[in-house]
């Protein structure tokens, strides 16, 4: 009986007067219930972890990182232009949706809060959040793949700058509204004008915030494989222009793990590890260079 | 003359009449919010106008028609539009109780505060891996299991529609049990969020009252909270509806219609992810077309999420 009033953790029932023991014992049950459907779900998380850790680990050598894709069913070689690949179409999308992210973000946050354009704007950034990643992909194999008739690291490019638009779009939207609003006053009052105090003021103070959001899109453009799948495509070999296919790492885990051959299957592992490993840590990074300044 | 100087050296006043110049970087800034707002317009035109030339041709009947074989210029989509909403739905099935699980587990105070920042942290881990990793590892954990265990099913069960056999591994139960790791996170963050926003004061009312904690939670909190659920269940399954890569490393990519969750089935993601790099002519414009319907769907769908969880955020105000 004492023992179930304390599995209870009520601090109001503690001592167990007046509740009979039928609603302690159904207390205690979902207590459980919940407790271990919550360690349930972290089984998976921890199976992906160890198994990606366990095939990934043995192929990893400076080769991966080094040498072109082996033919199939051949083995030796790495995935280098698949890392090369996916570092150039995430910096096209960086080039591409930052300006415009953060250029949008001031305006509805500095010039015109309150004004049609910025209410449909935020409104647009959270639909465009919503759409599936493949859309993204559609558009840019609708865009540029059709009108220039062929697979390229800008047509993924352009379609992984889609799919991060919308982050760094609200994160800095939020970053602006985090500086207080008293340092736009103070210095309009010392006669700056409205661009040099968001240029000097408002966007040094919001700066690592906006960086959380920059990573976060990183981490995110770096795992996607639906807008570069058919926009990018894959290759073999070296990139030489961003106007040809373009191998990537995602889609190489994608292409290798339908593979009948072992050696692939393995490379798709170790791709996957060293994928999870940048996201994880680009993820993590963010979250630490992000302290909130203002509380 | 001196202190002329002086005041227009510090940007000061002078005698020069004030002429407003345009401020360029107002300008870069509107113009980049214009933009925004023109890209989602540009997506959604650039694919129904690519879409076109299947939506002239095939109309309305493009999503009850059931056969999608390119070589005969046939296209229809019931069956991966069923295949959509039942995997998402399955999906739900699943990581609804889990996600509900967690977001109480995280809001209330079963275990101390460390190891729930440890679960919070691992179940945002599972929110940034990757979802081509989630199909690498379903190939080679989920798919023999449910290959495994369904042939069971189908032995057992089997003269139920649902678990007719035979058990494939590459499954819509395969697809789902996957896919609702995936939503996972979305849930638990959003219903944690809503259980995190009830006041203080109804659970302390509750308490004086002598209900237990589990009274509290099911009579009180979790009735406060349901909106915000609901919210992150429609939004859940936007995302469900969406996710590409690991459905189509999953689901078998079969267009046949059938009843049974142990047999390959397709979504409207999926489709695209697979068709699109080797397709031509009319087919890209039935993807397409497929692409627009898919578009449209995830868009009402979020956009219903959305106003549900507005007007939580309304209706809790005026509680506090």
């Amino acid at each position: 009986m004492n023992s179930l009033t304390k599995a209870s953790g009520n601090f109001f029932t503690q001592d167990g007067k007046g509740t009979s023991p039928l609603r302690l014992i159904r207390n205690g049950l979902l207590t459980g219930l919940c407790i271990s459907l919550s360690l349930l779900t972290l089984l998976p998380l921890f199976s992906i972890v160890m198994l990606v850790v366990k095939n990934g680990w043995p192929l990893m050598s400076p080769a991966l990182f080094t040498e072109l894709p082996p033919p199939p069913g051949l083995e030796g070689g790495g995935f280098a232009n698949a890392i090369i690949g996916t570092v150039i179409m995430v910096g096209i999308a960086l080039l591409l949706a930052i300006p415009l992210g953060i250029l949008a973000a001031i305006h509805i946050t500095e010039y015109a809060p309150e004004s049609f354009l910025s209410k449909s704007v935020r409104m647009v950034a959270k639909l465009l959040n919503g759409i599936p990643s493949i859309i993204c992909g559609v558009f840019a194999f609708a865009a540029i793949v059709m009108t220039m008739h062929g697979f390229s690291a800008l047509a993924g490019g352009v379609a992984l700058s889609i799919l991060i638009l919308p982050t760094i779009l609200l994160t800095s939207e939020q970053a602006l509204l985090a500086v207080p609003g008293t340092y736009r006053e103070a210095s309009l009052g010392l006669g700056a004008t409205s661009f040099q105090t968001i240029l000097r003021v408002v966007l040094p103070d919001a700066l690592p915030a906006i960086m959380t959001g920059v990573m976060l899109a990183v981490a995110r453009a770096a795992g996607e494989t639906a807008p570069v799948l058919f926009t990018a495509l894959f290759s073999a070999n070296w990139i030489h222009s961003i106007m040809e296919p373009t191998a990537s790492l995602p889609v190489l885990i994608y292409n290798f793990a339908a593979l009948p051959f072992d050696y692939q299957v393995k490379m798709a592992w170790s791709a996957s590890l060293i994928l999870v490993t940048v996201v994880t840590l680009t993820n993590v990074l963010a979250q630490i260079f992000f302290r909130p300044k203002h509380r | 003359m001196g202190e002329k100087s002086i005041t227009t050296r510090l940007g000061g006043p002078t005698n020069r009449p004030y002429r407003p110049r345009p401020d360029l970087f107002r300008v870069a800034c509107f113009v980049s919010s214009a933009l925004t707002i023109a890209l989602l317009a540009f997506i959604l035109g650039e694919i129904l106008c690519k879409a076109w030339p299947a939506i002239a041709k095939f109309g309305l009947g493009f999503l009850s028609g059931v056969q999608w074989s390119p070589n005969r210029e046939v296209f229809g989509v019931l069956p991966v539009l069923i295949g959509t909403a039942a995997s998402s739905l399955l999906a739900l099935l699943f990581a609804l109780p889990l996600g509900l699980a967690i977001a109480l587990f995280l809001s209330e105070n079963f275990l101390p505060q460390p190891l729930r920042q440890f679960i919070r942290f691992m179940v945002e881990l599972l929110a940034s891996i990757p979802s081509v990793v989630y199909g690498l590892w379903g190939i080679f954990v989920v798919v023999p299991l449910v290959q495994q265990y369904g042939a069971v099913l189908a032995d057992k069960l089997g003269f139920l529609p649902l678990f007719a056999g035979p058990a494939y591994g590459n499954s819509l139960l395969t697809a789902s049990l996957v896919l609702a790791l995936m939503v996972l996170p979305t849930i638990t963050a959003i219903s944690r969020n809503s259980l995190v926003a009830v006041p203080p004061t109804l659970r302390e009312g509750a308490y004086a009252l002598g209900a237990t904690r589990w009274e509290t939670i099911l009579g009180v909190i979790l009735p406060t909270a349901a909106p915000g659920i609901v919210a992150s269940t429609i939004l859940s399954f936007g995302r469900a509806m969406g996710e590409t890569m690991a459905v189509a490393m999953l689901i078998g990519n079969s267009q046949r219609l059938s009843w049974s969750l142990l047999s390959p089935s397709n979504t409207l993601s999926a489709l695209l992810a697979n068709q699109f790099a080797e397709a031509e002519g009319i087919q890209i414009s039935a993807l397409m077309y497929a692409a627009l319907v898919l578009v449209i769907m995830t868009l009402a769908v979020n956009i219903a999420g959305d106003a549900v969880l507005r007007r939580t955020q309304r209706s809790l105000v005026g509680l506090k």
